[in-house]
């Protein structure tokens, strides 16, 4: 819990000092002269703000899991570790995952560098293969899967092992909603009437996911290594 | 694949006006669609929610007379009752009803960034309400647990509604949660980059600021819900043991073994208590605008004011823990939490006191939305005042169980936001309809709320001190120990919350009657200087603004301005125009002299 509230602290408190400080100390009841309408600078695209406060949500999903797993590790207050964990050896196919996922994400960053400079073909095939990288780690996730489900560490009261299918479950949900956007993607760049600059900003946004999912999986794959 | 410089494009996207019926009013992107949309689910189940307690408060207040519901339907409407006015009622309404609708109109932008998004937001709210409400009808009833369904009873036997009642309540919240994301989304990112030329952050209105920091904490908190919701469900049908402890029922162990309750009552309060600010942050918002608008008063400390609510916001993440004083905690975590639960107070009181110095030499009209205002004050403060008492260890322990709690809950986040639902409907069904309430109608609903539920809620008090516990059926057994003085008040307390429900249908009939038959409102009838009100045609046609976007020159509260011709200046006066009059520069706005 205490970590999530730091994050939580820390989201609060980034947001209040990035947008706000500079803007909140206006005296905006004062008359503004005549030109009073300042000309902002341009604004970022709202697809692209929407993402990262959606970013924010999902850290504080993952932050509120994580938080759960080391609360449940730790046992009733006062009495110990729980007994019942059973630590849980991790199925070496995850690492094999772990650079499938990293691959995805450079693969990902290549589309954008590519769209970037105008290379648009070489965009496309960058994001094919980031996105069927990212189909081979959900594979390589349900053979983890199946492997713990065959392993004698299996027991569903086992917390190790629940927790171990919930965090990949649902960083894998995360993953399959991001390859629905990449679905889309893919389909709009294949489109002669579509403008590359449209697509150009989808292909940054997919790419920041990636790069934040990875993110998370390494926080996730760290966090069950540890314990 | 064609190529456009980026200078060359035009950052409005076309408005393609909806023509069929179906995608206007049902399938519909329209902000102010949605708004109502949302708006009218949540009244609906809000309204069921209403019952439930009458049918509660008929049985406490005369057990022997009506035998309308047996225990185990008690438990069941207490659980449906919370639940369905905290979240699918008041948050519902405040964010998805009003957010929606005033957010694009107060920031002067044509609709959310998101429409899409924005639409599908409301039928998965539809959807979390139809999941609930199929809960009443599955084998079993709905869940029993109490509305914070506490594990391990909320899924063991013996409760109401532990088979499939509680599964829909879980999936319902789930559903609910996403929904929740996806608006809020939009609400955000419509705020921070939707707004019109020289709208400023801090030129917006009190309203919308509430509305933001709100949603920003529902983004935030509502995770906690899901991972709760989730992590129960698992409990509940793959017998998992996330928070079910090795437990003996019947005569023999459950499958359970090691989980702890307390981590749900973590993950819960996590939520719950920055789900009060939820409520309570756009209530504030728009009850500044409705005293200033009606005091035709410049809010007194506007810059406090948003920071008070940001202080608030941020604040409203440590102090969940206040509400697990009874649980067994550490005497330092209880300290700890005493402590920071007393600092959010100072944010608070310092938004009543800009209140009351707002209407301190306004020119107070008594409006029927004035009046609501006013009575938010009074609840607000009523309500407030007892959380102090409450968010002391020592105090919270001995009245924790009793229904000392019950009043307070009610006052603060029951009848005071709803104080402010109905003042907020009151002031802009004008906008909405083209309409006007009808005055006489309003004032009667309004003083019989007002009066009805301090004479609800105000005996509660009396019976908490007097130890009487809640969550109780009945007090059969030990009738002969209670004072009669609290079966008289349990009695008063019932007649008055079945007339307080009655009036409501009051307050309904004038919905309906005045959509064709209230007095014509014209563009702004309160003479109101916020944006929503300077809109081309009322009620807003489709894109809000016609052909060109407003643009701000002010902030929202140039009521009483010196040397105006008019006593407002609405926010898109441009300096030198005769309706700003030759006002002065500098800190006199609105300041009598």
């Amino acid at each position: 819990m205490s970590l999530t509230v730091a994050y939580a602290a820390l989201a609060t408190g980034i947001i209040v000092w990035l947008i706000l400080v500079r803007k909140l100390s206006t005296k905006s009841w004062e008359a503004a002269p005549a030109t009073a309408v300042d000309d902002e600078a341009p604004r970022w695209p709202a697809a692209r703000v929407g993402l990262w406060v959606f970013l924010a949500v999902i850290t504080s999903l993952f932050g509120l899991f994580v938080s759960a797993y080391y609360m449940r590790l730790s046992g009733h207050h006062g009495s110990g570790p729980a007994t019942d964990w059973v630590q849980l050896s991790e199925p070496p196919v995850l690492w094999l995952n772990t650079v499938l996922l990293i691959a995805a994400s450079v693969a990902m960053q290549a589309a954008r560098r590519a769209v970037r400079t105008g290379g648009v073909e070489r965009s496309k095939t960058s994001l094919m293969l980031g996105g069927l990288l990212t189909l081979a780690f959900l594979g390589g996730q349900l053979y983890a899967w199946a492997q713990v489900r065959e392993s004698e560490f299996f027991s569903a009261i086992n917390p190790a092992v629940a927790f171990f299918y919930l965090l990949t479950a649902v960083h894998g949900l995360h993953l399959v909603g991001g390859l629905y956007v990449w679905g889309r993607t893919l389909a709009r760049i294949r489109r002669e009437d579509v403008e590359v600059i449209d697509v150009r900003l989808s292909i940054e946004l997919c790419s920041v996911y990636w790069h934040f999912l990875l993110l998370v999986w390494l926080g996730l794959f760290a966090v069950m290594l540890s314990t | 694949m064609a190529f456009v410089a980026i200078a060359d494009r035009d950052h409005e996207h076309a408005l393609h006006d909806p023509e069929t019926f179906i995608r206007k009013y049902i399938w519909s992107q329209d902000h102010k669609v949605i708004a109502i949309q949302y708006a009218l689910v949540a009244i609906g189940i809000g309204l069921v929610a209403l019952v439930m307690s009458v049918l509660m408060r008929l049985q406490l207040g005369f057990p022997d007379t009506f035998s309308l519901i047996a225990p185990q339907d008690y438990y069941q409407y207490i659980t449906m009752h919370g639940m369905i006015m905290v979240i699918y009622l008041l948050t519902a309404l405040f964010l998805g009803g009003f957010g929606n609708y005033l957010i694009p109109l107060m920031c002067g932008s044509r609709d959310m960034v998101f429409p899409y998004m924005n639409m599908l937001s409301f039928w998965f709210y539809l959807l979390a309400v139809l999941v609930l409400v199929a809960g009443l009808f599955v084998p079993g009833g709905p869940t029993g647990a109490g509305w914070t369904l506490y594990p391990p009873q909320a899924i063991a036997p013996g409760t109401p509604g532990h088979g499939w009642g509680i599964i829909c309540m879980l999936a319902s919240l789930g559903i609910f949660v996403v929904a929740f994301t996806m608006g809020g989304l939009n609400y955000v990112t419509t705020i921070l980059q939707a707004r019109c030329k020289g709208m400023t952050l801090m030129r917006m209105p009190l309203s919308v600021w509430g509305i933001f920091m709100a949603t920003v904490l529902g983004l935030l908190a509502f995770p906690a819900l899901f991972v709760s919701c989730v992590m129960m469900t698992l409990d509940h049908s793959l017998g998992t043991s996330f928070f079910m402890p090795a437990v003996a029922q019947m005569g023999g162990q459950t499958v359970h073994s090691g989980g702890s309750p307390l981590l749900f009552q973590h993950l819960f309060w996590f939520f719950g208590h920055p789900e009060v600010y939820i409520v309570a942050l756009p209530a504030f918002g728009i009850v500044s605008d409705l005293l200033s608008t009606h005091a035709r008063r410049n809010i007194f400390g506007y810059r406090m004011m948003v920071w008070a609510i940001l202080a608030i916001g941020c604040l409203s993440f440590v102090v969940w823990a206040h509400h697990m004083y009874v649980s067994g905690m550490n005497p330092y975590f209880g300290f700890f939490f005493a402590t920071t639960t007393l600092i959010i107070a100072v944010p608070t009181a310092i938004k009543v006191y800009n209140w009351i110095l707002t209407l301190w030499k306004g020119d107070i009209h008594l409006t029927v939305p004035m009046l609501f205002a006013i009575g938010f004050i009074f609840t607000f403060i009523n309500g407030g005042l007892t959380g102090l008492f409450l968010g002391n260890v020592t105090v919270d322990v001995p009245l924790s169980g009793t229904y000392f709690v019950v009043a307070h809950f009610h006052m603060v986040m029951g009848v005071s936001p709803i104080m402010v639902v109905f003042g907020a409907i009151y002031h802009w069904y004008p906008k909405i309809t083209g309409r006007l309430l009808d005055d006489r109608l309003g004032r009667f609903h309004f003083w019989c709320t007002f009066i009805g539920t301090y004479s609800i809620y105000l005996p509660m008090h009396y019976l908490g001190i007097l130890g009487v516990p809640r969550r109780y059926y009945a007090y059969s057994d030990a009738i002969d120990f209670i004072s009669q003085n609290v079966h008289i008040a349990n009695e008063w307390i019932s007649i008055s919350a079945v007339f307080v429900a009655a009036v409501q249908l009051v307050f309904l009939f004038n919905l309906a009657w005045s959509l064709k038959n209230g007095r014509e409102a014209g563009p702004n009838p309160w003479r109101s200087t916020s944006l929503e009100w300077q809109t081309p045609d009322t009620p807003p046609k489709h894109g809000n603004w016609g052909k060109d976007l407003p643009v701000v020159y002010r902030w929202a509260y140039d009521y009483n301005v010196p040397g105006a011709p008019e006593d407002f200046v609405p926010q898109n006066v441009p300096p030198g125009d005769p309706r700003a009059g030759n006002a002065p520069a500098g800190r006199d706005h609105g300041v009598h002299h």
